[in-house]
């Protein structure tokens, strides 16, 4: 086959996938639909490598075009709209589709594993397919509007997913949240799209929506763009990023969405979906380029989240809430990086954060299936004697992302961060330091965090029975040290929250059907499912001690733990050419994406090593302390800095209280609005119809008397004044036949006219009084 | 005459079969319900399978403006110029071939009428339901005004006593309140037409002869209508067909018959209400307003963008407010209860998605007519589908109370995902056919702009970029209330009360299979339908020629 129909075989697979399991997947056996699900991502896997060569060999690839959207335009193409389905894999694409085929890859095999008792297997994988398959047309599409087709699509797919287990209600609502979150932020993408394609449409003559053409556009014209619609553009486009990928304002959504299977939190909430945003970015770099404005804005934002983000991160007991904020904490530092405009920099973190993000969730899942369904950290504890695998791969991927050198999450954010400090592509240098500061603070908190994490979890004894959770609320005595039981979970902020009483959910007891089975993992036991129960059934009941998972979940884990080791030398950063001698591959492989020339080797500055070494104490004081605090101390500095600082403690530990602002600010006035349009429309538009209605028949009313009493009255009188006259002249009467019928049958009409009507008078009059 | 299978009979036995049918009903005994609806099937599959040599020969016959394909053209009353005139181009292809579809669908999805709860009458309902269809197909055809006009008529009949005879409990409330109001909005029509007529000649050898109701010939006379001395009484006439039109699409505020219409109307009928009846609203603003009045409708862009962006905001919240509830009172019994109407919210939905037609018909730029047009294609389809869906949880549960169902998901897993897709389309999932037309009805707006400095009170400029933008969170609340209604519908715990409800029939699947494909089909291959419609659009936007078409 050549490449260019190779290349729509990329994002083509998984969905033929899909559209297998979709349709028939129900009547299929377990393993043909797992097989199936990551074959068809696996083939597409081993033909991104083909074509990551194929681009390292003779440059950028493009597909096969086929018309998509076609609006001719009048003379000269003035005012035309043309979008192809066109597929451009450039070494920016290539790196994107590596890391979602083969990430995506481990994922799926790992679900099989996961999800091997859930009933709606085949729908989930048929989900898993097509979320894989709009991910690379989003990251592959060569056009704003066709990467808008995977950015909305893996948006479905995501609302799918969280509300996986739609049965309980608050993951119906998380669903819904994170697709009615990110649409506020397609709002503004919308309006920039169409900003950018108008503009240089009317500016230079040139209408279109294709990235390469507008790239060539902006850099002919360079000159006389306007740096202001720039800004513009560029703003808009990002609030549309901050949507996608979980930023401030727009970030509350993630954290919900841990509502979904856990493998599903891995693939699309930390690996792949949530990262578009950050490809976004990198892939319009050329409207980036021209505004200082907006690139200060992007890079304070994802400065601002990764320290927001990163001191909830603390305060969280739930496993999955732990790594759902650090997720949006590592997706600041990326959007600082392509903020600052260390673009390679922001994409060297993107994928080395989906190795150790995917690890550490899918290591979650693991715990979680483990513990019976428990998330809480507090009631773990000691699991790394249970759980050998799971927690080495664990705890390496925790140091990756703490940044200890030499593992990948260290290069990726070592080297944004002096990228930050160094930068003078922002508005005014004092930004970049203002970002550095924001970022290196945001990396002792993220030490500190995945230290507490990594100690709860696996260290000390075990302070709870696996699936205890599911017997009694408050039946485990949580260690004092940990701070008072948190309250319940304030949950998705939903619209009807002040009507209908919030659903109590359906955490009833969950029988265990598989008492005594203790160790080991049975994928295949037919357990009878309590409908209300899908996500504790999928997560494992297995009370006693906790157990290991089973290889198809442990092998994915082993080989992300290795490449969050190895991963980071892809992207060394220059400092390291003194003694490497090598340039920075992934920057220097990136470059002819943002038109730049290869990296060079240039001298590197002696504050760079100073850099280097703030980060690398930064993280070994963060992970100290938080051993310090949270294993050798059992927690009693935490618990004595909680209750002297409670309210701070409580703020926190509620998120900041964002949602609850979001609630009474947007989400409340919204509502009250659509209730009192609808009455307005009733009241008012409708009642002026209605009122139309009845002043005609009032009208008629009057009318009708008149004509009763007055017209007919003065009919009556000519009447009988010519019956009068008419007596006198009877005489004169000759008797001719056809005037008599002519009459009779005219005055019959008349009479039989006014009596229908009479008769319909009611039901117009009832009409209008109704 | 020609050949009885000539191209010039194509349209008129489109247009005729159904009627035919609803004679030969009229013979059959009320007892032979079979044969009726078997009638019926095969009298609405003429005009569908007529679409198949439609479509064949049009696309061969791409016309310019006045050029339409299979046309007829026959003296009906001489004296005053009127002729029984049809023929299609672009603008009217498609509405003839969705009108063909819809109608033929519909006819499937009344099959169950022996089950529905006004179930007497078989003979009139099917009767007056292809008596329906042969005016919705004579307007859409028609070139010749009066003929037009005749159609429009034709058509109200039988939907008034379609809704007043089978409806729900306030059919005949919501039938007349249709009734009247179209009625209103056509006696505006009439006059309009008769001022047109009077005003060009209908034959130009004998100048002050004749009438002239031949819309090809007053769309090539549009100067007459745009003299410097008669501009503000064609304005007049212009706002006139406007409030017309804009009842039947329907838009703000003119749209309060709709959702007590289709609220009280029966499944197929609220399907053919939104599906095609709105549809003649846009389709004549095009045919008639903008093509004769042009003049007049460059004046008008600034008020209908106004309007087409009330009615998708005004619209999309009105909808959202149904799920919430809204407090209202009985007007028969006084009695106070809260509405929350999953119909009533679809009939809002549609309100706001016409909208965007209306937007994309102010920016009247290549992109935004061809916009207009497809939303108005794409509305049909996914519209008609959503009625359809709530028709099918009508039949089973007798309500549609966005409260009272729950978890319906897990018993009816197909009808879930068809009703997934079909509001996935509406809120424009990019993929599906929604989307496609609301971009290309954005960007239009979008494009517009006026730099003439009295334009707008000065806000030319902006102006339809403000508004074009503000309409953009049209998009935002209807994945609003369409998410929120499918949680309270489909998500969430199962209501006991629906543990054996029986998911989507064979038939039922008939219905919804042929529009959910559509979607698909045209959001991934949308080429197909903008290529039939872009020659004869071209020409209409050429043809009013909006300030901001030439280059700056």
């Amino acid at each position: 086959m050549d490449p260019q129909t190779l290349v729509w075989a990329v994002p083509l697979l998984p969905l033929a996938g899909f559209a297998v399991n979709a349709f028939v997947g129900r009547h299929l056996p377990k393993p043909v639909v797992g097989m199936l699900a990551c074959g068809t991502v696996l083939a597409s896997a081993i033909i991104s490598w083909v074509l990551f060569f194929h681009v390292r060999g003779s440059g950028p690839l493009t597909s096969h075009t086929f018309t998509w959207i076609d609006v001719p335009g009048l003379k000269d193409g003035y005012l035309k709209f043309v979008a192809e389905h066109k597929l451009v894999v450039d070494q920016l694409t290539a790196v994107m589709i590596l890391v979602v085929t083969n990430v995506g890859f481990l994922i799926h095999v790992y679900s099989t594993g996961y999800m091997a008792d859930d009933k709606r297997y085949s729908r989930y994988f048929a989900y898993l397919n097509l979320f894989t398959s709009f991910m690379l047309i989003l990251v592959m599409g060569g056009n704003m509007f066709l990467m808008f087709v995977g950015w909305e699509g893996v948006g479905l797919c995501s609302y799918l997913l969280i509300s996986f287990w739609y049965e309980k209600i608050e993951n119906a609502k998380a669903g819904m949240k994170a697709f009615i979150t990110n649409r506020v932020g397609d709002f503004a993408f919308t309006i920039g799209l169409m900003l950018l394609f108008v503009y240089l449409g009317t500016s230079f003559k040139t209408w279109t929506v294709d990235f390469g053409e507008m790239q060539k556009v902006i850099a002919e014209n360079k000159g006389s763009v306007q740096t202001g619609v720039m800004t513009a553009v560029g703003i808009l486009l990002f609030i549309g990023a901050t949507g996608k990928s979980a930023q401030l304002p727009l970030y509350t959504w993630l954290p919900d969405a841990m509502a979904g299977p856990t493998p599903v939190s891995a693939l699309i909430h930390a690996a792949t979906m949530v990262t578009a945003g950050v490809y976004m970015v990198a892939r319009m770099n050329f409207v980036y380029a021209l505004s200082p404005t907006a690139m200060t804005v992007i890079a304070v934002v994802g400065g601002a989240t990764a320290l927001f983000a990163g001191t909830i991160g603390v305060a969280q007991n739930d496993i999955k809430k732990v790594l759902a904020y650090s997720t949006v904490s590592q997706l600041g530092f990326m959007f600082m990086g392509v903020g600052v405009g260390a673009w390679a920099a922001g994409i060297f973190h993107l994928v080395t954060h989906s190795f150790f993000k995917a690890c550490l969730f899918l290591g979650s899942g693991s715990v979680i299936h483990g513990m019976g369904g428990e998330q809480d950290i507090r009631k773990m504890g000691g699991l790394k004697k249970y759980m050998p695998v799971t927690f080495w791969t664990f705890a390496i991927a925790s140091v990756a992302i703490a940044g200890i050198p030499p593992l990948a999450g260290f290069w990726s954010k070592d080297e944004i961060l002096w990228q930050a400090w160094s930068t003078h592509d922002l508005a005014h240098p004092i930004w970049g330091k203002l970002v550095w500061l924001m970022g290196a603070v945001a990396a002792a908190f993220t030490a500190f965090y995945m230290t507490r994490l990594v100690v709860l979890t696996f260290f000390g004894e075990l302070r709870s029975a696996p699936g205890a959770h599911a017997h009694s609320g408050g039946g485990v005595d949580l260690p004092d040290w940990m701070g008072e039981e948190k309250k319940p979970e304030p949950g998705t902020r939903n619209p009807e929250s002040p009507h209908g009483a919030p659903s109590a959910g359906h955490d009833a007891p969950a029988p265990a059907h598989d008492a005594g089975h203790g160790t080991g993992h049975a994928p295949s036991s037919a357990v009878p499912h309590d409908p209300h129960d899908h996500g504790k059934a999928a997560e494992g009941k297995h009370p006693g001690t906790p157990h290991e998972s089973p290889p198809s979940m442990t092998i994915p884990l082993v080989v992300l733990a290795a490449l969050s080791i190895v991963g980071g030398f892809l992207g060394m950063g220059a400092w390291m050419g003194a003694w490497t001698h090598m340039p920075n591959w992934f920057e220097t492989w990136l470059a002819p994406v943002w038109g730049k020339a290869a990296a060079e080797h240039h001298d590197v500055p002696t504050a760079e090593y100073v850099f280097v070494l703030i980060s690398v104490v930064i993280a070994v004081a963060g992970i100290l302390f938080g051993w310090r605090v949270y294993h050798k101390l059992k927690g009693e500095p935490a618990k004595n800095f909680t209750s002297k600082h409670r309210e701070l403690h409580e703020l926190v530990r509620d998120k900041y209280r964002v949602d609850e602002l979001y609630d009474a600010v947007v989400i409340e006035p919204l509502l009250e609005l659509n209730e009192t349009l609808a009455r307005f429309d009733n009241a008012v538009v409708d009642g002026a119809v209605n009122g139309t209605a009845s002043a005609g028949a009032s009208t008629a009313n009057v009318t009708g008397y008149f004509d009763n009493e007055v017209v007919d009255g003065g009919v009556n009188a000519t009447a009988h004044a010519v019956q009068t006259t008419g007596r006198g002249m009877r005489r004169l009467q000759t008797g001719n036949i056809k005037s008599y019928v002519t009459s009779a049958v005219v005055g019959g009409l008349i009479v039989i006219g006014a009596y229908c009507i009479s008769l319909k008078w009611q039901e117009i009059e009832r009409f209008f009084k109704s | 005459m020609g050949d009885l299978f000539g191209k010039e009979w194509l349209l008129t036995t489109m247009t005729f079969a159904p009627v035919l049918g609803a004679l030969v009903i009229l013979f059959l005994p009320r007892t032979a319900s079979a044969a009726i609806k078997w009638v019926s099937l095969a009298a609405a599959a003429v005009p569908l399978v007529c679409c198949w040599p439609l479509m064949q020969g049009f696309s061969a016959a791409k016309g310019k403006f006045t050029d339409f394909s299979f046309v007829q053209q026959l003296d009906w009353i001489p004296g005053f110029g009127i002729q029984y005139y049809v023929g299609v181009d672009g603008v009217s292809v498609t509405m003839v071939v969705l009108t063909a579809l819809i109608s033929f669908l519909c006819v499937i999805a009344s099959w169950g009428f022996e089950h529905w709860t006004v179930n007497r009458g078989i003979k009139g309902y099917f009767a007056l339901f292809l008596l329906l269809e042969t005016g919705m197909m004579g307007v859409f055809v028609s070139l010749d005004f009066f003929l037009f006009y005749v159609f429009w008529e034709i058509m109200l009949l039988p939907m008034y006593f379609l809704i007043g005879i089978w409806g729900g409990p306030r059919r005949e409330y919501a039938a007349i309140k249709f009734f009247l109001y179209t009625l209103a909005g056509s006696v505006l029509m009439l006059i309009v037409m008769l001022a047109m007529a009077f005003t060009v000649d209908g034959d130009p050898n004998a100048p002050g002869s004749q009438l002239c109701f031949n819309l090809p010939t007053l769309m090539q006379n549009s100067a007459a209508f745009a003299g410097e001395h008669a501009r503000d009484w064609w304005m007049l006439a212009f706002i006139g067909l406007y409030i017309g039109f804009a009842i039947k699409i329907p838009a703000f505020p003119f749209h309060t018959w709709l959702p007590d219409a289709h609220v009280e109307a029966p499944t197929p009928i609220s399907v053919i209400l939104a599906a095609v009846l709105l549809k003649m609203g846009t389709y004549g603003l095009i045919r008639i307003n903008y093509s004769i009045l042009p003049d007049a409708a460059r004046q008008f862009a600034p008020v209908m963008m106004f309007f087409g962006f009330v009615g998708i905001v005004y619209g999309a919240l009105c909808a959202m407010a149904q799920i919430r509830g809204v407090p209202r009172v009985n007007p028969q019994t006084g009695e106070h209860f809260i509405e929350r109407d999953w119909k009533k919210l679809i009939a809002y939905s549609s309100v706001s998605h016409m909208g965007f037609c209306m937007i994309g018909l102010a920016g009247c730029t290549p992109a935004g007519l061809s916009g207009c047009m497809f939303q108005m294609w794409n509305h049909g389809c996914i519209t008609g589908m959503l009625f359809l869906l709530v028709g099918v949880v009508y039949d089973r549960a007798h309500h549609r109370n966005i409260d009272g169902f729950g978890g319906l998901w897990t018993p009816m897993p197909k009808y879930g995902a068809l009703t997934a897709l079909a509001f996935m389309a509406s809120l424009g999932l990019p993929g599906l056919s929604g989307f496609v037309s609301e971009v290309l009805c954005f960007v239009g707006a979008f494009q517009a702009s006026d730099p003439a400095e009295n334009a707008v009170w000065g806000y030319g400029a902006s102006y339809y970029r403000v508004l074009t933008a503000l309409s953009v969170t049209g998009v935002v609340f209807g994945a609003g209330y369409f998410l929120w209604s499918y949680q309270k519908v489909f998500l969430g715990p199962l209501n006991p009360k629906y543990e054996a409800i029986e998911d989507v029939t064979w038939r039922e699947q008939l219905t919804l299979w042929p529009l959910a494909a559509i979607i698909v089909a045209l959001g991934i291959f949308p080429k197909y339908y903008l290529d039939i419609v872009g020659d004869s659009l071209k020409f209409v936007v050429n043809h009013v020629q909006m300030p901001w078409l030439k280059p700056g």
